[in-house]
């Protein structure tokens, strides 16, 4: 039985990684670039979050209800993560999509670089946690039987993540702003010819991005500890559910991140170390037999198809 | 009309490649007239050039840029240490390590090379992380508290900086001269093809994919080169520390600083990120931050790098790598 | 009054001009058709005036406005709208979708869902099929629909009639005969030298990237043509 709360715990942490990998994931889709500061970007959110409730003490001065001043200060953090996303669209993306295939590779690893040492250096090494300040939402579960548990956190972020991937589905199927995107997304020489600024499309997409980056990284920072050089391993996981899951089908990355959290949790069950490089394996496997030829028929979204 | 002549050697090149001749010669005797301390710097030095070049070769001639490179580094020393430790001697054993490791990147790159741009730069991320976790799990490794490469005990410390340097340099030179007869080659027409434009190259005919391959294996073998003499140096192997991430960043710097996909770039860049490191190091997170901000402004505003500006500018080639087109004044064509 | 004007328009390709010193004047309403052989400057020239190839000289002035300087999706809101060749749609998206994401960025006018289905009925039952998915003459006649769902004021039409069938050729210039009828300024390039004649008020000729010969369509024999075609007569007769 606690093998199956292992398998359990593990789909619930897919949850969190597709939502990690959102921001990742529809960056790609729709500017053919792979953020490499993602992972940066989402411990930058954390950090943001984790400021403000200090700056602010809304957790003692809310009183009986401090422990929702997190989710009180994300309505900040948010749109401060979009505007950082249109600045990174503005400052590097924009310049480096028109300088060849080899570039956004370069200048996001020269961001993340930047990112992971300056927090370094403003927020030094210790790790820290939002899961302090959601009070009892940190720790409080529904037990199903003696041994199966479903974590209150865990729901509440598996949750978000499909609110936040039907969300985008939706947007990008019913409204002129998605409708825009996809076209861009489609055929980015093109969209200039029927009057879109492709630029603006570009930086609304990069601010989408970035914003649900930043939710991510605030939800690893309620989950667990977090620490200024923590991104790499986000990019990693959430590079690997979107692969798993199938590169630009959002409903893909939901089950990808089931996969790579099941594949993590049974790997830790069979050795401390396993976790990780269970993880890995199935990343690799699965690439293998995408590489190969094997295809995995999911849902996709209506994207310009990946590149063969 | 006039008529034009290709040529290979221009008098710069025969010029400069006599005085790298000359020295490499001042060079080879190093050990025998430098204090120790600089030997063992220029030994340091050696390694971040096998590193530049290679990940040039890899981004710059193979147009593939991996953030995971640190994979080959780690497992040339995880290598040296398991052959070392089942008894081999120790210069055998480093060359062993290094052929070893080359031919594990075989299967390797069949794999990754089906990966695209980013797909390709964190898949082999990907990888260099499961190696390390599961190099982890080798008793002799006992985990993050790493082992030592006892074999060296044997030496005495001036032999062993001495030995090693050389080994350093002839390495450098082995793997630099290497990659300076393959671009000379038919490969390196490929490989010029593939750098100016991919699709195009394709197209025609050229076979795209076993550039790449060659210049993926000769990356994963000198990147092994340099974790075997990192570890040859530093005597104690700590997984972490072979599969760190910042190898990538310091090899994205050089290459990209330097002039990525010109030979002498790199060499530029490594000698840059060594001065560097040399009076700034001790700066420690502001010095990374300002390589990420030097790195990032070139990738954005100087793409070619510091050589591939001056080639562009002022025309000059020192090493014969590519070909020079000369108008001969004054002949017709017939 | 001269609606629009091209004056020593030059757009390079790299260090190859593929349009050198081209000056075109046309009148509102009016129909010029661009012929000329296969790399005469033709596309250039239209993605010139279109804004998505960047001039290297010359200037571009639209209904009395400088446009120059202006990105196409500006140029759009002008009034300029390009059916690029090959037709460039956003194969991933319904027609609809095609459509509608084009009227949402243009200019606002009589051009809606309906008035393009009216124009081009072929398209009604395709509605919701991919772009992607649909015959040659169909995609045609959706590139066609999208520009003119900007409410264009000038339409340029790159080889409409290029890997189409006879019949769907017809079909496209069928369609488009209210449009041309209906006073909207048309720059159409067709290889169809007959057709080109049958449609246009104007003929102009290019050959490597300059204009050799112009004049009213009645007023040109085939055979002016054709020498201007292929530069057998460099001194064309400028109308």
């Amino acid at each position: 039985m606690n093998f199956l709360n292992q398998v359990l715990q593990g789909a619930m942490l897919g949850g969190f990684y597709a939502l990690v990998a959102c921001g990742l994931s529809f960056l790609f889709g729709v500017m053919r670039i792979i953020n490499l500061a993602h992972g940066s970007l989402a411990i930058l959110g954390a950090f943001l979050l984790l400021g403000m409730l200090n700056a602010t003490n809304w957790p003692n001065t809310m009183g009986d209800y401090g422990y929702l001043a997190p989710f009180v200060c994300l309505a900040i953090v948010l749109p401060v993560m979009a505007a950082i996303g249109w600045a990174l669209q503005f400052l590097v993306l924009d310049r480096s999509l028109r300088a060849g295939p080899l570039i956004p590779v370069l200048s996001t690893f020269g961001v993340a670089v930047i990112l992971d040492n300056g927090m370094f250096e403003t927020y030094g090494a210790n790790s820290n946690s939002l899961g302090p300040f959601i009070g009892d939402l940190s720790f409080g579960s529904w037990n199903l039987t003696d041994t199966i548990y479903i974590g209150q956190l865990d729901a509440l972020i598996f949750g978000t993540a499909v609110v936040v991937l039907g969300g985008l589905q939706l947007m990008l199927t019913y409204t002129k702003l998605g409708r825009t995107i996809r076209a861009t997304a489609d055929a980015p020489d093109v969209v200039g010819l029927i009057g879109v600024n492709q630029k603006l499309v570009f930086s609304a997409a990069a601010a989408i991005a970035v914003m649900l980056t930043g939710l991510a990284g605030v939800f690893d920072g309620m989950r667990t500890s977090f620490a200024p050089y923590d991104g790499g391993t986000l990019l990693i996981f959430a590079f690997e559910t979107v692969v798993i899951g199938g590169i630009g089908s959002l409903w893909g990355t939901l089950v990808g991140g089931v996969v790579l959290g099941v594949a993590q949790n049974i790997g830790a069950e069979i050795n401390p170390a396993g976790f990780q490089i269970a993880g890995h394996l199935t990343f690799l496997v699965i690439l293998i037999f995408r590489t190969f030829g094997f295809k995995i028929p999911l849902p996709r979204l209506p994207f310009r198809k990946a590149a063969a | 009309m006039n008529a034009y002549k290709v040529e290979r050697w221009t008098r710069q090149s025969v010029f400069f490649s006599a005085a790298v001749g000359a020295l490499l010669l001042v060079l080879a005797v190093g050990p025998l007239v430098f204090p120790p301390g600089i030997t063992d710097r220029l030994t340091t030095l050696f390694i971040y050039i096998i590193l530049a070049a290679m990940w040039n070769a890899l981004a710059g001639y193979g147009g593939l840029v991996s953030i995971g490179q640190q994979l080959f580094i780690g497992l040339g020393g995880y290598a040296l240490i398991r052959i070392s430790n089942a008894g081999v001697p120790m210069f055998p054993a480093l060359i062993l390590a290094i052929v070893i490791i080359a031919l594990v990147a075989l299967p390797i790159g069949e794999l990754m090379l089906r990966l695209r741009g980013g797909e390709f730069a964190i898949g082999m991320w990907v990888l260099a992380e499961l190696a390390h976790f599961s190099i982890n799990l080798d008793p002799l490794i006992q985990g993050e508290t790493g082992t030592s490469l006892l074999a060296l005990n044997a030496f005495t410390p001036g032999a062993r900086r001495a030995d090693i340097y050389w080994m350093g340099l002839a390495l450098m030179i082995l793997l630099l001269g290497t990659l300076f007869v393959l671009l000379r080659g038919k490969i390196g027409a490929s490989i010029q093809a593939i750098r100016d434009d991919e699709i195009a190259a394709a197209s025609v005919g050229v076979k795209v994919q076993n550039g790449k391959r060659v210049m993926f294996v000769l990356a994963a073998g000198g990147c092994a080169a340099a974790g075997v003499l990192n570890l040859a140096t530093t005597i104690s192997y700590q997984p972490h520390a072979f599969f760190g991430i910042q190898w990538t960043a310091y090899m994205l710097f050089m290459a990209l600083v330097g002039g990525l996909g010109t030979f002498e770039g790199p060499i530029i860049g490594a000698i840059l990120f060594f001065s560097m490191e040399t009076f700034f190091g001790a700066t420690g997170v502001l010095y990374l931050i300002g390589l990420g901000v030097v790195a990032l402004g070139f990738a954005l505003f100087i793409p070619r790098g510091i050589w591939g500006e001056v080639e562009a500018r002022f025309g000059v080639r020192l090493l014969p790598v590519g070909y020079f087109l000369k108008m001969v004044e004054g002949e017709k064509v017939k | 009054m001269t609606f629009f004007s091209v004056n020593g328009l030059e757009c390079r390709h790299g260090l190859l001009a593929a349009v050198r010193g081209v000056s075109l004047a046309m009148n509102e309403g009016e129909i010029l058709a661009l012929v000329g052989a296969n790399g005469a400057g033709k596309t250039t020239l239209m993605r010139g005036i279109a804004g998505a190839h960047k001039p290297h000289a010359g200037n571009i002035v639209f209904d009395g406005k400088d446009v120059t300087g202006l990105p196409a999706h500006k140029r759009v809101a002008l009034g300029i709208a390009l059916v690029p060749e090959g037709r460039r749609l956003f194969t991933g998206m319904t027609v609809e979708e095609n459509l509608r994401v084009a009227g949402a960025h243009g200019r606002k006018g009589k051009w809606n869902l309906e008035a393009v289905l009216e124009a081009f009925p072929q398209l009604k039952p395709k509605l919701k099929a991919k772009a992607g998915d649909l015959s040659g003459g169909q995609q045609q006649a959706t590139a066609i629909g999208r520009a003119l769902m900007t409410n264009p004021r000038l339409l340029l039409l790159d080889e409409v009639s290029l890997g189409l069938s006879p019949l769907a050729v017809d079909q496209v210039y069928e369609s488009l005969h209210g449009l041309m009828s209906g006073g909207t300024t048309i720059i159409l390039v067709e290889q169809d030298l007959s057709r080109a004649l049958a449609v246009a008020h104007r003929i102009a000729c290019m050959l490597e990237g300059a204009i050799v010969l112009e004049g009213a369509a009645a007023s040109l024999s085939r055979d002016a043509i054709t020498d201007a075609y292929f530069g057998l007569h460099r001194a064309g007769a400028k109308a």
